[in-house]
């Protein structure tokens, strides 16, 4: 909200040189023997104290980019044609000195992930330091008072403890919040933040991209924002480029691209982002009422102890949590890192026995279940895993996986095991010809189809998706959320979606649970809780998902 | 941290008693009477008090459990039992021969840890690509050395070729070069491979990106981030590399004709000197396992991370 | 309908965050080489076939001996001690006048077999405790991890040696020795990878798309950890190969007149002021045997021990 004037009203951009402009840049990378050109003639302009959001899936050369603007292109990928030009001079034919000088002082990093950003043997202190050594800031003493001006600038509390302490002592948000610092210490001209809150959760995302806002109001820095969330973008920048596949989409002011996209794909991913989309899918809402009164997943004050280390205490995962599911529709678990919603939806498959409470899957307790009862059982309800890489066998080709469970069950014959994997595998949307591929051959989005295909083998009732959705690319991730719906509808299934992604939530499903450290916070419809949520937290969530204030501006 | 040292000295000595039995067992519990033939040799002319004493020292006339008790209690008081080929105490061969293997093995440890600091940082930093597919192709040419060819080889050309180091009579330290440089070449090898895989894992770190963002240049990185991350696991090898230098002083005081545990060693094995093989074993084994705990107590004081997990758990 | 993925179809670029290619974007050479790997392929595949190439040769050797000379590898001939390399003896002669090469390639069967038999000793007592040990949780598996660690604290070649005394000198009793001395590194990297595997979330969803524990372990978790073993015995080979000809060096492993290659450096020990061919000739066999299992063994994958 604060923000609003300042989007509104972008510096006027014909009266001064660009920060930073990149012309014509043509970048490749070494494979075999021949360069490919993975950018392809990319342009675009960063004028002082604005924010250029540079948005795209992977593969499409938005961090490649902006590595070669900070001069740290790999080894094997260069500088083709093309200009880059810092303050008006080119700095693409610099020598590897002269840009160590630019480095730090000129263009700083606040890079993606705060947990190995940091050396984990070096204080914080040391750390923000360097970067006033190697440029030679002032004495010792300076330096270190320097730092804990910087420290306390960024927001952390304790700033002479802080810089006393090591990494692993400090939250995410706080080691994400020491790089920002780094990144600011000399006062740069441009910043380039890569995927700055992608490892964070929605609420300290939140608090993080407030902060490297108000900073660079502070200094008047300008800001490359390198993201694949287009709610993000929309939130933080002044000036959008879309890349694809190498090459820009579109470009134009922000609020101009998103009110009125003129590419294909720009409007593509506007629909597919669900951040940027209020609309609930068709189908759910009025299935609310088309599901049919039974329940199919009943948990009723659900405990989950774990034991710390080998000593007798233990840490309580889940505290107390209920909900119940109707057959036929989608019930949500969101919560933040820590809330105990993986360790619930993990109970619910009977992974683990609860320490106490009660789950009921289609009528059957499943606490009570072990041996041949609990295999049995396993008919009934299906997980499917985050990483699509690591959930398959990567010596099995695509028809053994699917066809496993069906060997786990009974005597079908060789013919009718076939005819089953070839039905589930068109069901999920692939060509007969992966069957005979390994998972390393195929896409991530490949690989969560074949992932639901090996789960639906078994014509289970219920299925339960443990951030099925969260590591695909935005676009992929729309094609999956279809299937999945669609494949509500045809079959009847029940979901469980375990999710940090509210707005993904908000999108699919017809109730939602929210948790947080372990405790359930609030529950009831989509509606009732995103409209009218029950509690501060959810509030919160719910106000950090990126991409609303876009939405409640337009 | 008492707890947690308790805990770990409580293993060590676990580890240590059961390097005893296995040893008892299989050297001194199967050849049961026989080896005390051998000391009735008259050629080794030890009066009857002194073979009654062995003989006691041996409580070779009680069942086995009473022998391996005494033979146990005997180790704890240091008392080793006798040499059948020397016929004394294998107390006084083991510290007799000590002090050269000792000097033998330092010096083939910090020269082989210098050769593998030298490889992996060299072949980090250097430019020239062929240069540094040579450096790099070095410790696994140095792991498939036999050291005893090395040694020999090293006598041939450094002494009989180019006569730099006399064969007969060298100096005290020109008498150490060869062995030393045969003994260290290949214990280089697996440390400087763990090095330059633990560089190579390092340089991928964000936190590396970060520095060099910070305008760090590559020798600051290197030196400042790096080094330490990269030397630290491999102090996780160093009861292994313990392992290999005694075995390497085996086989070069064999190949060199030096003295020392190795060269005892060798002729207990030729003379099936049982009890001074098993005072080797047992002892080997206690320096292992010293190393080793010397490792995991020091870690933390170069790894901040795990100073107060350690805390935590104790 | 759902239509069929086109748009995450990934570039021939490497994939990433920034930081995982911008740290792959350091200018340390080493990193850029990393990344051509196809490049490299195809120096490091030379290297491969030569390996290969060097293994089947000595197994050739150790097989069919008599094809690759004429000579005797046991009887001299009088009259023809310690000749220099030439046509008639291309290595040169020992001091009995037995031809050289004849003996480098008669002693193919001796160092071979011997690492064989130690590679089927480690590869079969380690490999199951790993696997009892990785697979059962609880006291035994405990039990059979401090055995490993009991083993591990005394070096090898004292373990060696220990067990030759009981056993009595010998080629086989020599490998077997050595077989003795790997269980321990065995026994350690099956566990290892056992865990690991374990933990996989492939192996998860197997058990829970309703498989029984014999059935995941036969087609999950067999096959995923077995290649760092295969890995680990084909290093185990080298090695092997190394610490039978020190044992056949020091004394302990087959008696002359018999063509051990170690046997053989340390015949010709007495000689190196005058015929350096008899040492220097079989280390370089000893040499290129090992190197080739080593380069074999890292084209299995990368071993973690």
């Amino acid at each position: 909200m604060t923000l609003a004037p300042d989007l509104a009203a972008p510096p006027a951009r014909a009266l001064d040189t660009p920060v930073l402009e990149i012309d014509n840049l043509v970048l490749a990378y070494k494979d075999d023997e021949a360069f490919h050109p993975v950018v392809h003639g990319v342009s675009f302009q960063v004028r002082p104290g604005e924010v250029v959001a540079l948005v795209g899936e992977s593969g499409s050369g938005k961090t490649t980019t902006a590595q070669a603007v900070i001069g740290l292109l790999a080894e094997n990928g260069r500088l083709e044609s093309g200009a880059i030009r810092l303050n008006g001079t080119d700095i693409s034919t610099w020598s590897r000195r002269q840009l160590d000088a630019i480095r730090g002082s000129k263009i700083s990093l606040i890079p993606q992930d705060p947990t190995s950003s940091l050396n984990p043997v070096k204080t914080i202190g040391d750390q923000v330091g360097e970067i006033l050594k190697i440029h030679g800031r002032g004495d010792k003493k300076a330096i270190e008072a320097r730092v804990i001006e910087l420290l306390a600038r960024v927001g952390l509390s304790r700033p002479e403890l802080r810089a006393r302490q090591y990494p692993h002592e400090l939250s995410g948000g706080m080691r994400q919040r020491v790089l920002i610092a780094i990144a600011i210490a000399l006062e740069p001209a441009l910043i380039i933040a890569d995927e700055p809150t992608s490892a964070l959760d929605v609420t300290v995302q939140k608090r993080i991209l407030d902060l490297i806002d108000d900073l660079r109001r502070e200094f008047g820095t300008a800001v490359l924002l390198v993201t694949h969330d287009l709610g993000v973008a929309a939130d933080r920048s002044n000036h959008l480029v879309v890349l694809q596949g190498g090459r820009i989409q579109e470009q134009g002011p922000t609020a101009q691209v998103l009110a009125a996209p003129r590419s294909p794909y720009t409007r593509k991913l506007l629909t597919d982002a669900p951040s940027l989309t209020k609309a609930q899918r068709p189908s759910k809402g009025k299935s609310t009422s088309a599901a049919s009164d039974e329940y199919s997943i009943v948990v009723e004050d659900l405990v989950q102890d774990f034991s710390l280390g080998s000593g007798r205490e233990k840490f309580r995962a889940v505290d107390g949590v209920s909900f119940k599911v109707r057959k036929g529709s989608t019930h949500a678990i969101v919560g933040e890192s820590g809330s105990g919603k993986t360790t619930t939806a993990r109970s619910v498959v009977a992974f683990q026995k609860p320490t106490s409470g009660r789950i009921l899957v289609d009528g059957i307790d499943v606490t009570t279940l072990h041996g041949e009862s609990l295999r049995q059982f396993r008919k009934k309800i299906q997980l499917v895993y985050q990483n699509p890489f690591g959930s398959l066998d990567p010596l099995q080709s695509v028809f053994q996986i699917i066809e496993e469970p069906l060997l786990n069950f009974g005597q079908i014959a060789r013919k009718d095991r076939a005819r089953k994997v070839h039905d589930i595998l068109g069901r999920v949307g692939l060509p007969q010809s992966v069957l005979t591929r390994k998972p390393r051959a195929l896409s991530g989005g490949q690989r969560q189809r074949v992932a639901i295909a090996r789960a639906l083998v078994l014509d289970p009732q219920v299925l339960v998706l443990d951030e099925a959705v969260s590591a695909l690319d935005v676009t992929v991730q729309a094609q999956i959320l279809n299937l999945l719906d669609e494949l509500q509808q045809v079959l009847g299934l029940t979901y469980l979606f375990i999710s940090h992604d509210l707005a993904v939530v908000r999108q699919i499903s017809d109730t939602v649970s929210v948790l947080r450290n372990g405790r359930l916070v609030d529950s009831g419809t989509v509606e009732d809780v995103f409209l009218r949520p029950g509690s501060e937290y959810t509030r919160e969530l719910i106000e950090a998902i990126p991409g609303t204030k876009t939405l409640s501006h337009a | 941290m008492s707890r947690y040292l308790i805990g770990r000295i409580g293993q060590a000595v676990i580890v240590l008693w059961a390097a005893f039995t296995v040893s008892f067992i299989l050297l001194q519990a199967l050849p049961g009477d026989a080896i005390l033939i051998k000391f009735l040799n008259p050629e080794l002319g030890l009066g009857p008090e002194q073979i009654a004493d062995i003989r006691a020292s041996y409580a070779v006339d009680t069942p086995i459990w009473t022998q391996y008790a005494h033979s146990l209690g005997n180790f704890l008081t240091g008392n080793f039992g006798y040499s059948v080929h020397a016929g004394v105490p294998v107390s006084h061969v083991l510290l007799a021969n000590l002090p050269s293997t000792l000097r033998l093995a330092t010096f083939g440890f910090l020269i082989a840890a210098l050769l593998a600091v030298a490889i992996s940082f060299l072949s980090t930093l250097i430019g020239f690509s062929w240069i540094r597919a040579v450096i790099q192709s070095l410790p696994a040419l140095f792991i498939s050395v036999p050291v005893f060819w090395l040694g020999i080889m090293l006598i041939q050309i450094f002494s009989f070729q180019l006569k730099l180091i006399p064969v007969i009579n060298p100096g005290e330290w020109e008498a150490l070069i060869l062995p030393v440089a045969a003994l260290a070449l290949p214990i280089s090898a697996p440390l400087a491979q763990v090095l330059m895989r633990n560089i190579d894992h390092v340089l991928t770190e964000p936190f590396v990106a970060v520095a060099r963002a910070k305008g760090a240049t590559r020798s600051w990185v290197l030196w400042r981030h790096v080094t330490r991350n990269a030397l630290l696991p491999t102090l996780t090898i160093a009861g292994i590399l313990f392992g290999e230098l005694l075995a390497g002083a085996v086989v070069t005081e064999a190949v060199f004709g030096l003295n020392g545990i190795g060269s005892v060693t060798q002729q207990a094995v030729g003379n099936q000197d049982i009890a001074v093989l098993q005072a080797i074993v047992v002892f080997s084994a206690t320096a292992f396992v010293i190393i080793n705990l010397v490792v995991d107590l020091l870690y933390p004081v170069f790894d901040p991370r795990l100073r107060s997990k350690r805390e935590a758990s104790a | 309908m759902t239509t069929f993925d086109t748009t995450e179809r990934t570039l021939l670029q490497p994939e990433g965050g920034f930081l995982g290619k911008v740290s792959a974007a350091l200018p340390f050479r080493r990193q850029a080489e990393a990344k051509s790997w196809s490049h490299r392929l195809k120096g490091a595949q030379i290297g491969l076939v030569l390996a290969w190439f060097m293994i089947a040769i000595a197994i050739l050797w150790a097989v069919f001996p008599e094809l690759f000379t004429s000579h005797s590898g046991t009887v001299g001939v009088a009259g023809t001690q310690l000749r220099a390399p030439s046509a008639a003896h291309w290595l040169g002669t020992d001091a009995l006048g037995r031809d050289v090469f004849a003996r480098i390639i008669y002693g193919a069967v001796n160092s071979l077999s011997g690492a064989f038999v130690s590679v089927t000793v480690g590869l079969l007592f380690g490999t199951a405790l790993g696997l009892i040990a990785g697979s059962v949780r609880g006291m035994i598996g405990d039990v059979i991890m401090r055995i490993v660690d009991v083993l591990l604290s005394i070096p090898n070649l004292l373990l060696s040696l220990t067990i030759i005394i009981l056993l009595g000198f010998g080629t086989i009793n020599a490998a077997i020795a050595v077989g003795i001395t790997s269980v321990a590194s065995f026994a350690r990297l099956a566990r290892s990878e056992v865990v690991r595997v374990r933990n996989s979330d492939y192996v998860e969803a197997a058990f829970g798309s309703g498989g029984t524990f014999g059935r995941v372990l036969l087609r999950h978790i067999l096959p995923n950890s077995l290649t760092s073993v295969i890995a680990l015995a084909a290093l185990q080979f080298g090695s092997a190969i190394l610490a039978i000809s020190t044992l056949g060096f020091l004394g302990y492993g087959a008696p002359p007149p018999t063509p051990e290659w170690g046997l053989l450096i340390a015949e010709g020990r007495n000689y190196i002021a005058r015929a350096w061919w008899l040492t220097a000739v079989p280390g370089f066999v000893v040499i290129l045997v090992v190197l080739s299992a080593n380069r074999i063994s890292q084209s299995f994958g990368k071993v973690r021990t």
